[in-house]
């Protein structure tokens, strides 16, 4: 065994090993371990770093070994793989930061971290996956590993948002199960091939192959929040806000759409998909769910329910990009893979701000809030702005190559409808917020003030965060053209797909 | 070195003997005599995997006249098991029956079921078979009596009853296939069985009987009572052990014996029943007050997911997807094994702890116990079939023959039962969370905290990644088991 072919398993193990590690540690010893968190942290940058310049000269990273039978478990990067991973390391050493403030002081931190680092653990796994088997066990940890979070705070809500939350994942992990093993023993082989393995099957399996294309929609539709699996995604909100940053900019949530796009490109093939005629289906559904979305957002009062609204919808763009034929649209949907997960997180590092700091956990409460919390504020401003699409923020690429994919596939006359009317809506539910967070006077007593305006707004770890992520997110929209930019890495990406 | 297949047999028997003559050790005799049983099977499944499979003549008498031996890969896997699990179940015992006066009826009944289960392993002609069940039997029942309380004692009752019948239905099927071909030997009646009137009501009685002792719905009714009321190293010795090696006969007798000139029609009954065992067993976990009653009824579920998989090995021909399935169910049943011990040693735990296992009533006791919680847990996720562990790979080999024999409806009810057991499992798991005090331990009661996690270990990480050299183990020695004799 090579450096090479253990490369995957060192990524994978840099936060697992820290993870069970932090289990067996005492609740005070949080010295060790913020220590433990951060070195997992830091290691698995550096092997990420390695593995990107590796991958973009062509280097073949691989692990495999036989488990049983005929059902190899293979963990390979491809480029694909190296973006989500990249996108999960980074942001998950940011929410450690923004955990480790957020949680001080409060009980089991031991388990909560320990959960924490197996999260990140099973979506790296899942990113490096080689084929669907491997992708479909990391795909079930991820979601046995995550109950425990969105249940941390024990009350009798979180234990049945947790409990709803399980019981939709687990019936769609049994839909993907059977969708999985049916496509093997249809075409012997689930492996993640680029253009697809399903190029030389005949005809006469199409339309089995129809319908195992749907369960497997269905068993990533439910973690993609696809309208109508969404149901449990405003349910999780009871989680602690770290947890659902993570959950709507990374772990779950991405893992269902990082499913869809491996499914289209990389078994089913986009071509071959297409002229089966089941990326229109995907489309469709797609473009319900970010419309569907957008429109309960509106009505939510609740902030964090607003922006759980925000994410079903946002995430059906990285659908919605897979779904259109043609290297464009592609880089449109993965791109938002990143761009969607760096937004989304500063958004809710902002919510978890002002109800962590302020106690203000609804949109009617928010008055003036821009003049208590100025950098807080900024970053969500940042956030809200690049989901509207403004320019030069990073959501305005996403919908640009989402528009002018959709124009050369010749599919325009809706996607294009269906774009703006989302960017509308979205403004509609994110500008009303910011002008009372920066235009309206404060109605006096903020709700539960915790932690008085010393210094900074409030701790330095719950501020840096999101104002990191904000940048962040600038500047994947105004550096899109430089090299080793998310926008570049995935130009790479469709350019390999579509072999050109 | 082939005497590690009479060792496997004789250590547990001389351990019992020391228990009996001095009490005061019994405890380390225990478990220094299930841990020189694991090492015996560790040889045997070398000598196997070398050299085939591993006949010896006890006394030397030849086949016809005297006892004799036979070990391939399916029961040396099922003895490795069966002593792994034997060996941590007698470490947590010498520290759970620490300040009882059980443990002096514990320790001698406890070894001679040892013993019995593994001649009945290894049993090779359909008598000797017959000697060890209803050895296996009594012990068995006096295990579950052992506490002498009124509802252990009537769990008891029923079960010896039942038990007896399923023998005496067994021997029926013996006597049957005696008078037919003149032989006891499995592989002399192999080469010589016909289909025919006597064969079927031979096979009919002998696996109604063996039916009705490995708990197969309809026919489960008294499981979960002996299980749920026997102190705990008994429940998981029972749950895990005795009824597995009903089920090992009933897959012995139908691989090699039956299966070879009869079928047709049994198999879609045997289907049928299995799925209706994985649906009820699991319906009634789900309304389980008490953990224990739920760990039982979980039983009847998995048995009934390897009857599903014996029905549809049955209709496959000879070939890879046979094998993998043979294997597959190996996995699973080796997976189930050991995580419903693990799972019934965490109940104990908690029992002891708290005086009750009311499952609405426990959420201050699991979370003051995190290993034990833990435990259950991994134990659960074996026990529903998610990854990683063996029953996973159990269940998709399940799932993959189904559909490769168009057998949807077998294949929907895998995977509705699945989601029933995650229910019944995290309905437990659920009350982990909430807001009473940190434990200040990670670590309670360790002798009997950490043989239940290992086992658990074995079930998930072992089986569900590192199976891998276990497969063409299993399939070359199952598949070339006594008709190259």
């Amino acid at each position: 065994m090579s450096f090479d072919n253990l490369l995957p398993v060192f990524i994978v193990m840099s936060s697992l090993v820290p993870g069970v590690m932090i289990f067996f540690l005492r609740e005070g010893s949080h010295r060790i371990r913020t220590l433990l968190n951060l070195l997992g942290a830091f290691l698995k940058l550096l092997l990420v770093g390695i593995m990107i310049w590796g991958v973009f000269h062509e280097r073949v990273y691989e692990t495999q070994f036989l488990i049983a039978p005929g059902l190899e478990f293979r963990l390979h990067a491809d480029a694909l793989s190296v973006l989500f991973v990249t996108l999960s390391t980074v942001l998950w050493m940011v929410t450690t930061i923004y955990a480790i403030g957020y949680l001080e002081n409060s009980p089991h931190r031991s388990r909560f971290f320990g959960f924490f680092s197996l999260c990140v653990t099973a979506t790296v796994g899942l990113a490096l996956a080689g084929n669907l088997f491997t992708f479909l066990i990391f795909y079930e940890v991820l979601t046995l590993v995550t109950y425990p979070l969105v249940a941390h705070r024990g009350t009798p809500e979180a234990i049945r948002g947790a409990r709803i939350y399980l019981t939709y994942t687990l019936v769609g992990g049994a839909v993907l199960l059977f969708g999985i093993i049916w496509l093997k023993s249809l075409v012997g082989t689930v492996a993640f091939v680029q253009g697809g393995i399903l190029g030389a099957v005949d005809p006469a399996l199409y339309p089995q192959l129809k319908i195992i294309f749907l369960l497997l929609m269905i068993g990533l539709g439910v973690k993609a929040a696809i309208v109508p699996l969404h149901g449990w995604l405003p349910k999780a909100m009871v989680a602690p806000a770290p947890v659902s940053a993570l959950l709507h900019a990374v772990a779950v949530v991405k893992a269902g759409a990082f499913g869809i796009i491996r499914v289209v490109y990389d078994v089913y093939g986009v071509e071959f998909a297409h002229e089966l005629g089941l990326l229109i289906a995907l489309g469709i559904a797609a473009s319900i769910t970010i419309i569907y979305g957008s429109l309960r957002a509106l009505s939510q009062d609740n902030l964090k329910k607003r922006l759980a609204y925000s994410t079903i919808s946002q995430v059906s763009y990285i659908a919605l990009g897979a779904s259109i034929l043609g290297p464009v649209a592609t880089i449109g949907g993965v791109v938002h893979l990143v761009h969607q997960g760096i937004m989304k997180i500063t958004l809710f590092f902002a919510a978890g701000n002002y109800a962590e700091t302020l106690g203000v956990h609804k949109i009617s409460e928010m008055d003036g809030i821009g003049k208590r919390m100025p950098g807080t504020t900024l970053a969500f401003t940042m956030g809200a702005l690049g989901m509207i699409g403004v320019p030069p923020v990073a959501g305005f690429i996403t919908k640009w190559y989402l528009g002018v994919g959709a124009l050369n596939a010749g599919v325009g006359q809706w996607i294009l409808p269906v774009l703006l009317l989302s960017s509308l809506l979205n403004a509609a539910y994110f500008l009303p917020i910011l002008y009372r967070a920066w235009f309206k006077e404060s109605q006096g007593a903020w709700p539960d003030e915790r932690i008085p305006a010393g210094g900074l707004e409030t701790h330095g770890a719950l501020l840096w965060p999101p104002i990191i992520t904000a940048i962040m997110a600038l500047a994947v929209g105004l550096l899109a053209a430089a090299p080793y930019s998310p926008l570049e890495w995935v130009q790479l990406i469709a350019y390999r797909e579509y072999g050109q | 070195m082939i005497d590690a297949l009479i060792w496997v047999i004789l250590i547990p028997l001389l351990g019992g003997l020391v228990a009996v003559l001095f009490p005061r050790i019994a405890g380390i005799t225990g478990i220094l005599s299930t841990a020189g049983m694991v090492f015996a099977c560790l040889v045997l499944i070398k000598l196997v995997a070398d050299s085939g499979p591993q006949v010896y003549l006890v006394g030397g008498w030849s086949a016809g006249l005297g006892i004799s031996l036979y070990a391939d890969g399916l029961s040396s896997l099922f003895l490795l098991m069966t002593a792994m699990i034997a060996l941590a179940v007698s470490i947590y015992a010498s520290s759970y029956f620490r300040q009882s006066h059980l443990r002096l009826h514990y320790w001698p009944l406890w070894l001679l079921l040892l013993s019995a289960l593994s001649a009945l392993l290894l049993a090779s002609d359909l008598f000797n078979i017959y000697v060890t069940l209803e050895l296996l039997g009594i012990s068995a029942v006096a295990l579950t009596a052992l506490d002498g309380k009124r509802p252990a004692v009537e769990a008891a009752v029923r079960y010896l009853v039942l038990g007896l019948l399923g023998s005496l239905g067994f021997l029926a099927g013996v006597a049957l296939l005696y008078a037919a071909y003149g032989s006891l030997d499995l592989a002399t009646l192999a080469t010589r069985i016909q289909p025919g009137a006597a064969s079927w009501a031979a096979a009919a009685l002998m696996t109604a009987g063996l039916m009705i002792k490995t708990a197969l719905f309809p026919m489960h009714f008294w499981l979960p009572p002996a299980h749920a009321n026997a102190p705990a190293p008994v429940s998981a010795a029972l749950s895990a052990l005795v009824v597995k090696a009903a089920f090992y006969l009933v897959l012995r007798l139908w691989l090699d014996l039956f299966g070879v000139s009869l079928s047709g029609g049994v198999s879609t009954l045997i289907g049928l029943l299995g799925a209706a065992a994985v649906l009820w067993g699991s319906w009634c976990a789900l309304q389980a007050e008490r953990l224990k009653v739920l760990a039982a009824y979980s039983t009847v579920a998995q048995i009934g997911y390897l009857f599903i998989f014996l029905a549809l090995i049955l209709e496959m021909p000879v070939g890879i997807p046979r094998d993998e399935a043979i294997a597959g169910l190996m996995l699973m049943a080796l997976s189930h094994g050991f995580a419903k011990s693990a799972f019934f040693l965490s109940t104990g735990i908690i029992q002891q702890r708290q005086g009750h296992d009311r499952i609405k009533e426990l959420a201050g006791a699991v979370q003051g116990m995190p290993v034990t919680t833990f435990t259950l847990a991994l134990a659960g996720i074996a026990l529903i079939g998610l990854p990683i562990s063996g029953a996973f790979l159990g269940k998709w080999q399940l799932i993959d023959g189904a559909l490769y024999l168009h057998d949807w409806l077998l294949a929907l009810v895998v995977l509705a039962g699945s989601l029933l057991a995650s229910a019944y499992i995290f309905r437990v798991l659920g009350q982990a969370f909430g807001n009473s005090p940190y434990p200040t331990k990670v670590l309670s009661i360790g002798m009997q905290e950490i043989p239940a996690m290992v086992l658990a270990l074995i079930a998930t990480l072992v089986l569900g990644l590192a199976s891998g050299p276990i497969w063409p183990f299993l399939e070359v020695t199952v598949m070339s088991g006594r008709a190259g004799m």
